[in-house]
């Protein structure tokens, strides 16, 4: 399964995250999202606008990849992949 | 008499406390998060906080035990087709080729939310929610769930039914600088008024469309801009496009509503139907962003008077009130305990709120005032707070 990696920031809103190893069952980025949000209710909210797209300053890496596809997520995922959520430079 | 003040900063919400020496600020609530505005409903306490996370997104954050813990709200969401006709700032890289001249559409997403109002105690939980880019939500379950109000929304003076198909008439409706953070260049509504007589009766401003007025509870909306002049625009009596920076209204005489505007202070004493322009520039009266009205006396309001609008900021380096109380023929303006050099502050259009004999304002450069004696003297309750977007009584 693929692990998920996230700026410590997030853990203000959701410390069920922290301090875990976070291995969630997913084929895709979107996959990914969902399985996090189940684990930690409302946290797609925070990455992800009303439309599903990834917000504008939050970037989504697959390993060492900008994932291509900010409006829907297709971006796949492979089980060894590890995918990280930073908040971008761009804003805040 | 209010016994708490609310600020919503740059940084996270304060509230301050009246005490038997005075007021006292608690620490910050929200630490590090925007907190474009914050407020307490009258009906039953709940304190709620407008965040404006600039990586996750707009949120609503709400207190049950008057500021201790807070949580996050459920979210507001466009539902899924609302659409709205793109503008376009003419920023430098901007091609001037590229629009077709037809209306190109994106889909809606909630960019800020802007102001929250609170429902008549016949509606007990009744609450709305003002947005960039243009929307206004309605709950009637205390914030559970909220509802775009699609009359607004499809109005045909923003395109019409974009829900259906495409526009059926023109979007007249301009963008707030305010949305640029965004990227966008889109409206915001960042006023509503509901009419103490009549929950269906309310008022709504947008910038930079203009003023909006349901009588039966949103069903049905009108402008009610007759009266309004701007000056950057071929017809300043357009009928829309205007620039209302902040409207608010009496509350004992609610057919009185006052408006500070980008163009000058505008009065109504009838409900909207119609408004006077009552600036008076050489008083200073004019620019500015907010504007409180009296909640007993319809003919009396205060601005913060501002040179506007290519500086944005206090006149002359001192900052001053303004008030009238005969709806705007004449003004006093009042500087005892406010700076009167190197002052360069600008008050936002939440910035100033009154509760009584008292008002309190705060600006972007971290100062806040308040008075207790109808604007005519202030005392500094601090000037190292972040840069104040909001405050307000509770």
């Amino acid at each position: 399964m693929p692990t998920v990696k996230m700026t410590t920031h997030l853990f203000r809103f959701f410390p069920a995250l922290e301090n875990r190893e976070l291995t969630v069952p997913a084929g895709s980025v979107a996959e990914v999202v969902r399985a996090v949000d189940v684990l930690a209710p409302g946290f797609s909210d925070y990455v992800l606008d009303e439309r599903g797209a990834l917000r504008r300053h939050v970037n989504l890496c697959v390993n060492d990849a900008m994932v291509v596809d900010r409006k829907t997520l297709s971006d796949r995922v492979g089980d060894d992949a590890t995918v990280y959520v930073f908040q971008a430079l761009s804003g805040g | 008499m209010s016994d708490v003040i609310l600020l919503g900063t740059r940084k996270g919400t304060v509230i301050l406390d009246r005490t038997p020496s005075g007021w006292r600020p608690r620490s910050m609530a929200h630490a590090g998060i925007p907190v474009c505005y914050a407020a307490r409903d009258p009906r039953d306490g709940t304190l709620w906080a407008s965040l404006d996370h600039g990586h996750w997104g707009p949120k609503l954050s709400r207190s049950h035990d008057g500021g201790k813990r807070w949580e996050d709200a459920p979210s507001i969401r466009y539902p899924q087709g609302a659409r709205y006709i793109v503008k376009y700032l003419p920023t430098p890289d901007f091609d001037p080729g590229a629009p077709t001249g037809q209306p190109e559409y994106a889909d809606a997403t909630v960019f800020k939310i802007w102001n929250i109002a609170f429902g008549s105690a016949a509606q007990p939980g009744r609450l709305y929610a003002g947005t960039i880019p243009g929307g206004l939500f309605i709950s009637d379950d205390g914030g559970e769930s909220w509802e775009l109000n699609r009359p607004l929304w499809n109005h045909e003076s923003r395109g019409g039914d974009l829900f259906n198909g495409d526009a059926t008439s023109e979007n007249r409706w301009g963008g707030t600088p305010a949305s640029i953070d965004y990227g966008v260049f889109e409206p915001g509504i960042h006023s509503i008024v509901i009419d103490p007589r009549d929950p269906d009766h309310i008022h709504v401003a947008a910038s930079s469309a203009g003023v909006l007025e349901t009588r039966d509870g949103g069903r049905s909306w009108a402008g009610r801009n007759q009266g309004m002049l701007m000056d950057y625009l071929p017809d300043p009596a357009a009928e829309w496009g205007h620039d209302p920076h902040f409207v608010a209204g009496c509350l004992d005489q609610p057919d009185h509503l006052w408006q500070q505007n980008h163009c000058g202070v505008f009065y109504s004493d009838d409900g909207a139907r119609s408004w006077c322009k009552v600036s008076v520039p050489e008083d200073g009266v004019n620019f500015g962003f907010p504007i409180a009205a009296d909640a007993r006396d319809g003919r009396t309001a205060w601005v913060i008077p501002a040179h506007g609008d290519a500086q944005r900021m206090a006149i002359d380096g001192g900052l001053s009130v303004a008030r009238t109380t005969d709806g705007g023929r004449s003004w006093q303006t009042f500087r005892t305990g406010l700076p009167q050099q190197n002052a360069y502050d600008i008050v936002l259009r939440h910035g100033l709120d009154a509760a009584g004999d008292s008002l309190c304002f705060g600006s972007t450069t971290g100062n806040v005032y308040l008075s207790d004696d109808r604007g005519e003297s202030w005392r500094c309750m601090g000037n190292n707070f972040p840069p104040v977007y909001s405050v307000r009584f509770g």
